[in-house]
C-alpha cells in the first residue's frame, strides 16, 4: 500500500512540475477585433521569443473584456474604447494606458445603395440619410467599442435619439445602464447584439447598412467564400478613428495580478520592435493598423 | 454570492417595473416555445401511435435512430436549416432567416425526437391487456388510440413538458436563426447570452431567475391539467 502510495504521489509531483516550468504566463482579455484579424498570431509569437513570457488570450467584446479586468480574472486588458479605457484607469482598475495603435472604422452597406452614401467622407451626414431613407441598418448593440463608436455617431447626426434604461441591482445599490439608438426606427433599426463578424453576415443576408472595424470587413469581403455582398461606402472621417490601448490591471486592487509581466507586455507593445511588428502587419494585402507610440 | 443577490433584486426590479423591454423578451420566448412544442405535437404524437401500433420492418432501427436524434446539438440543426433559408439558400426568397418562424423551425426539428421518442416509452409502459380488451368489445381502431391516450396521459403530458423545457432553455437555435434582433427575435436565453458578452452579469442571472419562474407557472398549468384528468379517472 505504501509503495502505491509513493509512486502516486510521485506521478502527480511529475505532472504538476511542468506547471511550475510555465509559470510566465501572462492572462489577457482583448476584442475580438485583434483576435480574428491575425495581428495576435504575429505579435504573441515574437513576444515569447523576447521575454519568455507566454500571453493566454481570452477575446470578447470589449465591454466583457474590461469587465475581467475590473474582475481581476486577467492580468492585462487590450481594447479599443478610449473613454472607457481612461475610466477603467481613473477609477483605479487599471495603472497606466498605453496607447498602442489605431486602424478605423467604416460604413459599408449593399452594393445598390439604397441610401445613396456611397464616397461620403462625413459619416454623420452617411447615417442621418440612412435614415432619412429608412433603409435597413443592423447595428451590434451588445455594448462593444464598435457598439460605443456607434452609439457616439448616432448623437453627432443631431437626429432624436431613444434611450434606454435599465434599473439593475449592483453591491446592493441601484444602477441605472443606458443605450441609444436613433427614435422611431424600428422599421429600419436592428439591434442583434452579437460580435462583429455574425454582424457583418447578418447585414449581408439583409443587405442592410452596418458600422464596422476595417480589419473585419475585409477579412470578410477578401478572406473568405462566398465572400459578403457589401462595399465600403463611407470612410476617411476623423470621428470613424479606432485607437486601441493596452492597461495592466492595478495590483493595488487585485494583488494576485502579475503586474511586472503585464507591464512588460505593454512596453513590448509599444517599444520600437512592437510597433514595427504592427506597422508591418498586412491582411489580404491591407494595412489593419497604424502604430501610435512612435511616429513610423 | 453578492452576484446571485444582486442578480435576485435586479430581477425583481424588472418585474415589478414591467419593463417594457423584458416583457418583449418574455413575449417572444414564450409565442416562439409554445409554437414549436404545439408544432412538434401534432406531429409527434401521431408518428408516436403510430409507430406504436403497426409493426413493419426495421421498426427498432427506427426507434434507435429517434433515440440518437435526441443527441443532435443545436448548433447543428441551427446550420442546417440556416444553409437551406440563407440569401444563398434553396428556400432564400421566401425571407425566413432571423424571423421568429425561422426559430420556430429549429425548435420544432429539436424536440420532434423528444416527444415522439418519449411517448412511444410511454405508451410501451401501458398493459397490452387495455388495447386488447378494448379491440374485444368491438372498439374502433380511432377509440383504441384513445383508450391507450387516456392510460398513457402522464407519460405523454411528461414528454410535452420535457420538450418545453428543452425549447425555452435552448439558446443555440435561437441565436443563429433568430439572429437576436432586440424587439423581434431576443429571446430570455439569448438576451442572457447578450449579457453575458457584454459583462453584465447581474442581468443575465436575473433574466434566468424570469425564466426559471415563467417555466415553473407553464408548468403548474400542466400540472392542473394532469391532476384534472386524474379526477375523472378514478
Amino acid at each position: 500500500m505504501k509503495q502505491i502510495l509513493t509512486i502516486a504521489l510521485c506521478v502527480l509531483v511529475l505532472a504538476a512540475s511542468p506547471v511550475a516550468a510555465e509559470d510566465k504566463i501572462l492572462k489577457m482579455s482583448t476584442t475580438t477585433s485583434t483576435q480574428s484579424s491575425g495581428l495576435l498570431d504575429i505579435l504573441l509569437p515574437a513576444f515569447l521569443k523576447d521575454t519568455g513570457i507566454q500571453v493566454k488570450v481570452i477575446a470578447k467584446g470589449t465591454g466583457a473584456a474590461i469587465r475581467d479586468g475590473m474582475d481581476g480574472n486577467v492580468d492585462v486588458i487590450f481594447v479599443h474604447a478610449k473613454g472607457r479605457e481612461d475610466t477603467f484607469v481613473a477609477d483605479g482598475y487599471g495603472t497606466e494606458r498605453y496607447a498602442v495603435m489605431h486602424n478605423d472604422f467604416v460604413l459599408v452597406g449593399p452594393p445598390s445603395d439604397p441610401a445613396g452614401i456611397k464616397g461620403m467622407n462625413d459619416a454623420a451626414v452617411a447615417l442621418k440619410q440612412i435614415a432619412s431613407s429608412a433603409a435597413p441598418f443592423i447595428s451590434r448593440g451588445d455594448d462593444s467599442g464598435t457598439h460605443t463608436k456607434e452609439q457616439a455617431l448616432w448623437k453627432a447626426t443631431g437626429l432624436e435619439l431613444m434611450l434606454h434604461t435599465q434599473t439593475i441591482v449592483k453591491k446592493g445599490k441601484k444602477k441605472e445602464v443606458t443605450s441609444s439608438m436613433p427614435a422611431d426606427s424600428e422599421k429600419w433599426y436592428r439591434s442583434i447584439g452579437q460580435g462583429m463578424g455574425k454582424t457583418m453576415t447578418y447585414s449581408d443576408e439583409r443587405q442592410a447598412y452596418t458600422l464596422s472595424d476595417r480589419g473585419t470587413y475585409i477579412k470578410f469581403k477578401y478572406g473568405k467564400t462566398p465572400a459578403v455582398d457589401l462595399d465600403v461606402l463611407c470612410e476617411g472621417d476623423p470621428l470613424l478613428a479606432n485607437p486601441y490601448g493596452v492597461i495592466p490591471v492595478n495590483p493595488a486592487k487585485h494583488p494576485h495580478v502579475k503586474i511586472d509581466l503585464a507591464t512588460a507586455f505593454a512596453e513590448w507593445l509599444t517599444s520600437e520592435k512592437g510597433q514595427k511588428l504592427i506597422n508591418d502587419y498586412r491582411l489580404v494585402g491591407k494595412q489593419l493598423f497604424y502604430p501610435d507610440a512612435i511616429s513610423m | 454570492m453578492d452576484l446571485l443577490l444582486d442578480s435576485l433584486y435586479s430581477a425583481i426590479l424588472l418585474v415589478v417595473g414591467l419593463d417594457a423591454e423584458l416583457l418583449n423578451i418574455v413575449g417572444v420566448s414564450l409565442t416562439v416555445s409554445l409554437g414549436a412544442t404545439c408544432i412538434a405535437s401534432c406531429f409527434g404524437l401521431p408518428c408516436a401511435f403510430l409507430i406504436s401500433f403497426k409493426s413493419f420492418p426495421g421498426k427498432p432501427f427506427l426507434i434507435t435512430i429517434l433515440n440518437t436524434l435526441l443527441a443532435m446539438p443545436t448548433v447543428v440543426i441551427g446550420l442546417i436549416v440556416y444553409s437551406f433559408i440563407s440569401r444563398r439558400g434553396i428556400l432564400g426568397p421566401l425571407e425566413l432567416l432571423y424571423t421568429q418562424k425561422a426559430i420556430i423551425i429549429g425548435q420544432v426539428i429539436l424536440i420532434f425526437p423528444v416527444i415522439t421518442t418519449l411517448t412511444i416509452a410511454a405508451i410501451s409502459r401501458i398493459d397490452k391487456r387495455y388495447r386488447q380488451t378494448a379491440l374485444t368489445l368491438g372498439a374502433s381502431e380511432m377509440q383504441v388510440v384513445g383508450v391507450v391516450f387516456r392510460e398513457a396521459r402522464y407519460g405523454i403530458v411528461a414528454a410535452i413538458i420535457a420538450a418545453f423545457g428543452r425549447v425555452i432553455a435552448e439558446v443555440g437555435i435561437s441565436m443563429m436563426l433568430g439572429g437576436n434582433a432586440k424587439g423581434f427575435t431576443r429571446t430570455m436565453t439569448t438576451a442572457m447570452a447578450l449579457e453575458y458578452d457584454k459583462g453584465e452579469f447581474v442581468l443575465a442571472v436575473a433574466l434566468g431567475g424570469v425564466l426559471m419562474s415563467m417555466a415553473f407557472l407553464i408548468n403548474m398549468l400542466f400540472h392542473f391539467f394532469q391532476g384534472r384528468g386524474d379526477q375523472y379517472a378514478v
